[in-house]
């Protein structure tokens, strides 16, 4: 083989065996840290045509609507709890120990991510509401179709009791890095 | 009044941009000097009107005009002067317009430093700059215009900015983003006027790399800003959530920093020339992408209601017809151009390969990650989210082959190299980055973290052959000081910049490995102990601002051995227009941690949930961007992009001989 | 490498925008409110609701069924239903659709009343869910909304926003005239293409 042809072989070979190694990593990493979205009703009856639960142990989201009155705080720390409804009449019981987002409310759409402890309890790792107003979680928006919507007329800033307006104009789009979620 | 006068220069600018689109480009098939010519005084005008609107829009809102719908909606008489200015780019109109100002800035500035080139060659370049803009000022005009009216309701105040906006970091953050995200169009421009002409030669590198390179500087800091702007404003003391709008502008970053890289060989070499065109249409591609993804509301929002499909739709069409369009032209083209230069497997050619096939396949991952759950959900295989872990995960693989290729490439010659003449250098490097990198956490830290241990020792390693390559520099010198400054500034921009990339690991390293974060539940009086440092929460007040109330609490940290650190102050603010609650966090900040106290919520009893985290190292995430940014400043100013008096003269001449 | 091979290979990058292309294409026009709503197919949920004029009357899920109708979901601060009104109560006048009212969380009872009498009533019950309860069940995102009832009870169709000529001709009224057909009601003659 003359020079020239190794040459290219041994650089062909190496990224070819670069390539598979990266979307080895890449297929890998993702069957990992996919996480599918339930709403509460699909994590009780199950998910699709098959109905599909998911298993205590496993990591997902759900989005839903804080139930009003479900909010309650659990001994003397920081572990809160409270329940997640869609269309009903399935609830699930989110655990969270930590500092909840600024925009957390009762009635308002909230998405949780964690694991499942329990067919019906959900251990958080992260709570997240969305900073805009308007904002409904993209999976519940479209799982679940169904957010709590108050004339304006009755919104008042109340943190025990205040609930979200759903007006239908737009929102402000946010612009730049991190803008998004609140934790 | 000035609603109208803002809403009329922007559609002058339109026009502006049309005629510079066509013109100069049938100047170029007639040969027609004057045609050619006129592409720099219709950028001006473009650039002046743009300007004149975007003057307009401030002038609304400092005068608080809310007859202008946009005003009426981002402002309001109580918010500060200086947020009524910046909440000209809080939301989606104005922030365009101000996209549009960096855009017609970006060609201005090209029409004024484009005297150097072949007329021929400009007129081809501000022309794809028209074209750009021909798209952005339709897309404003049609279905994004801030000059809306209210009228006849006008109201009597406004809505009020997001609170979350009104602040320094937002100041700076979106201008900075734009101009990166804009400059990669200069890039674009230089890349398919030469396809346009057929001519992929090196003298089209050597002139679109000081370009290429300001952009990159821009985009550098304009994501450090945001990532600082999150941390301290957000609440939640992470500095980086791949969340997609995020993703949306490291995308052109990691396609910039392989364009700049791959520039160079291109430059030096005339080699990789249609990869390196590929790479500056990719750049440009991406930062549209970005901004579809952004602003069509594909991703981020999906209300119902909201997702007028026409806006998104405008920009995907625009999208398809300028990416669909240059990589046509690219395939059909760059076909046609040969590479005869020879090199070895080991030489720079050779490692500025790896470093580019790297930051490719870093581009595609998040890329990946941001897009899938889209397309997932789109073959109806249902929602998903992909986590951070995903992207901390490859980001992590791909950084170990990337940091230690980092190490060779600088002290390796084009073409050929003997593995030999560097054994040495590269052993002790190697001996030292290993050493120091398991010492430092040993002496310092209470565990020793594997991952900690692992990205010192790439830091250390990427720090100690960058020594070793100035050292080989200088090596035959007599004087080693003065041959060491008669470097050149771009080679010490390449120096400052991958020891701003070996900061950076060493922040990002130590702050996700030895971070400590604590929530605890705390009243007035009660203190807690995190990290070494005594949190004493001295008193809560409530305060009034001028347009929010706030609760405030003062924190006293002090060291364990009762010395004292600083008084800080966290406060849970009440915007009372807007109606939302915001957290200000409470920062103590020194070069080697971040003490850092957000506000929860408060609990039955009168006590409140806060959070504590010590943050060692955070600063150098931010310090290392900042080196990078500077090193890419230093590289602009070396000598070869300055002005040649000289050849500008002649170039002059000749222009002024085909124009007659 | 010819030229034309190499045009080819370099045309890969093109190939893969234009898939990714249709994706994003796709993705901008999913609109959330057009799948189908978890309730389609399914029974109306049961439930008990006081009558918007009478406080002392209670209605629960037995008005529903029998007979094909729509449920309209609206409210007095909602200016999109104060637009649709005129085209209830023109359903009403030529078409004399079945129509149950769903008052969803107004202001107060009163003002839900006095808008009736001004603008004219083209309900057959009125409903008065001042808590959004059956609106919660039903999985309501905001008002209007309108639901198309068959005969057994069944949810056929969901449309959130206002109901208008078009909507009423290219899909809510098809799906009302299809189900009155299979209940063998009478259809009105300029109606009858509907269910063609």
């Amino acid at each position: 083989m003359n020079p020239r042809r190794k040459k290219r072989l041994i650089m062909t070979s190496s990224i070819l065996v670069g390539a598979a190694f990266a979307t080895g990593l890449v297929l890998y990493a993702l069957s990992q840290n996919i996480d599918l979205f339930y709403t509460p009703t699909e994590i009780v009856q199950g998910k699709g045509d098959n109905e599909v639960k998911p298993e205590v142990g496993q990591r997902l989201r759900v989005g839903g609507l804080v139930v009003p009155g479900s909010v309650r705080r659990e001994g003397s720390g920081l572990t809160v709890a409270f329940n997640l409804i869609d269309v009903g009449p399935a609830e699930i019981t989110v655990e969270y120990e930590g500092i909840l987002p600024d925009l957390f409310r009762e009635g308002q759409g909230i998405v949780a991510q964690g694991i499942l402890v329990a067919p019906n309890r959900l251990q958080a790792s992260e709570v997240l509401a969305r900073h805009d107003e308007e904002y409904m979680p993209p999976g519940l928006a479209e799982a679940l179709k169904g957010i709590e919507h108050v004339p304006p007329s009755q919104q008042n800033y109340n943190q025990n009791n205040d609930n979200q307006s759903n007006d239908k104009n737009n929102g402000a789009e946010e612009e730049g890095s991190g803008g998004g979620y609140d934790r | 009044m000035i609603g109208e006068v803002g809403h009329f220069a922007l559609a002058l600018a339109f026009a502006f941009s049309a005629l510079l689109a066509v013109i100069p480009l049938i100047g170029v098939a007639r040969s027609h000097g004057g045609q050619m010519a006129i592409a720099r005084p219709l950028t001006y005008g473009m650039f002046i009107f743009t300007l004149i609107s975007f003057i307009a829009l401030v002038w609304g809102f400092l005068a608080n005009d809310f007859s202008i719908a946009y005003v009426a909606n981002n402002s309001n008489t109580a918010l500060p002067a200086i947020y009524r200015f910046t909440a000209v780019w809080g939301s989606h109109e104005g922030s365009f317009l101000l996209w549009m100002l960096v855009q017609a800035s970006w060609a201005a500035a090209l029409a004024v430093f484009s005297k150097r080139l072949p007329l021929v060659f400009a007129a081809r370049v501000l022309a794809v700059m028209g074209m750009i803009g021909v798209g952005f000022y339709l897309f404003m005009l049609l279905t994004s215009n801030p000059f809306e009216r209210t009228i006849p309701l006008i109201p009597v105040d406004g809505r009020d900015l997001n609170p979350l906006l009104q602040d320094p970091g937002m100041i700076i953050h979106p201008p900075l983003l734009y101009m990166g995200y804009v400059g990669m169009s200069v890039a674009f421009a230089f890349a398919i006027a030469a396809l346009l002409g057929g001519r992929l030669d090196s003298a089209w590198a050597r002139w679109s790399r000081p370009w290429t390179i300001a952009a990159w500087v821009f985009l550098t800091l304009g994501i450090m800003v945001g990532s600082w702007w999150a941390y301290y404003e957000l609440g939640w003391g992470g500095w980086w959530f791949w969340d997609p709008v995020e993703n949306a502008s490291f995308l052109p970053w990691l396609a910039g920093t392989a364009l700049m890289h791959s520039l160079a060989v291109t430059e030096k070499r005339g080699t990789f020339k249609s990869w390196t065109v590929l790479l500056a249409i990719s750049a440009f591609s991406l930062s549209l992408l970005g901004t579809f993804l952004v602003r069509s509301g594909v991703l981020v929002s999906v209300h119902a209601f909201a997702s007028d499909p026409t806006r998104g739709m405008f920009l995907l069409s625009f999208l398809g017809v300028v990416i669909a369009g240059s990589l046509l032209l690219y395939a059909i083209r760059a076909a046609k151009v040969q590479s005869h230069s020879r090199y070895d497997l080991f030489s720079r050619e050779v490692l500025l390969l790896g470093n580019n096939l790297l930051l490719v396949t870093a581009t595609m991952v998040v890329l990946v990650g941001t897009l899938l759950p889209l397309v997932h959900q789109q073959l109806g295989l249902g929602n998903i989210s992909i986590g951070e872990p995903f992207f901390d995960e490859v980001f992590m693989w791909l950084t170990i082959p990337f940091a230690i290729l980092l190490g060779f490439g600088p002290l390796t010659r084009w073409k050929r190299q003997k593995f030999a003449e560097l054994r040495n250098s590269l052993l002790l490097a190697m001996a030292l980055a290993v050493g120091i990198g398991f010492a430092l956490p040993w002496i310092f830290a209470d565990v020793i973290s594997g991952l900690a241990v692992l990205g010192l020792i790439l830091a250390l390693w990427i720090v100690f052959t960058t020594v070793a390559e100035l050292r080989l520099r200088v090596a035959s010198r007599e004087h080693k000081w003065p041959a060491l400054v008669k470097l050149g500034r771009s080679h010490w921009g390449m120096v400052l910049g991958h020891l701003g990339f070996a900061v950076m690991i060493i922040g990002i390293a130590v702050v996700q490995n030895y971070e400590i974060e604590r929530t605890v539940r705390m009243g007035a009086g009660d203190t807690a102990n995190v990290g070494g440092y005594q949190f004493h929460f001295r008193d809560m007040q409530e305060r009034q601002g001028p347009n929010f109330i706030s609760d405030s609490a003062t924190f006293v940290i002090s060291r364990e051995n009762g010395k004292h650190v600083a008084d800080v102050v966290a406060e849970k603010r009440f915007y009372t227009v807007t109606r939302q609650i915001q957290t200000q966090t409470a920062l103590q900040v020194n070069p080697f941690r971040d003490l850092y106290i957000a506000l929860g919520e408060e609990l039955d009893d009168g006590s409140w949930a806060v959070r504590i985290h010590v943050k060692p190292f955070v600063r150098w995430i931010w310090a290392g961007a900042i080196l990078m940014a500077i090193g890419g400043v230093c590289s602009l100013t070396d000598k070869r992009y300055r002005l040649r008096r000289r050849e500008e003269k002649k170039a002059r001449k000749q222009n002024a001989a085909e124009a007659s | 490498m010819s030229v034309k091979t190499r045009t080819l290979v370099l045309l890969t990058p093109l190939v893969l925008f234009l898939l990714l292309a249709i994706f994003l294409f796709k993705g901008l026009f999913s609109d959330p409110t057009k799948l189908d709503s978890a309730l389609i197919g399914r029974e109306v949920p049961s439930f008990e609701l006081p009558d918007l004029y009478q406080p002392d009357v209670t209605h629960n899920q037995e008005i529903v069924g029998g007979r094909p109708m729509l449920i309209n979901v609206w409210a007095t601060w909602c200016p999109t239903c104060y637009a649709e009104h005129t085209f209830l109560n023109q359903l009403l006048a030529e078409e004399d659709v079945y129509i149950i009212g769903l008052n969803y969380k107004d202001d107060s009872r009163g003002a839900a009343v006095r808008w009736l009498q001004d603008l004219g009533d083209p309900y057959a019950i009125n409903l008065f869910d001042f808590t959004g309860l059956l609106a919660l069940d039903l999985g309501v995102y905001g008002a209007p909304e309108t639901f198309v009832v068959d005969a057994e009870g069944i949810i056929r169709y969901r449309h959130v926003g206002d109901l208008n000529e078009r909507v009423w001709r290219t899909e809510v009224g098809p799906v009302y005239y299809r189900a009155m057909q299979e209940s063998g009601l009478e259809i009105p003659e300029h109606r009858m293409e509907l269910v063609e």
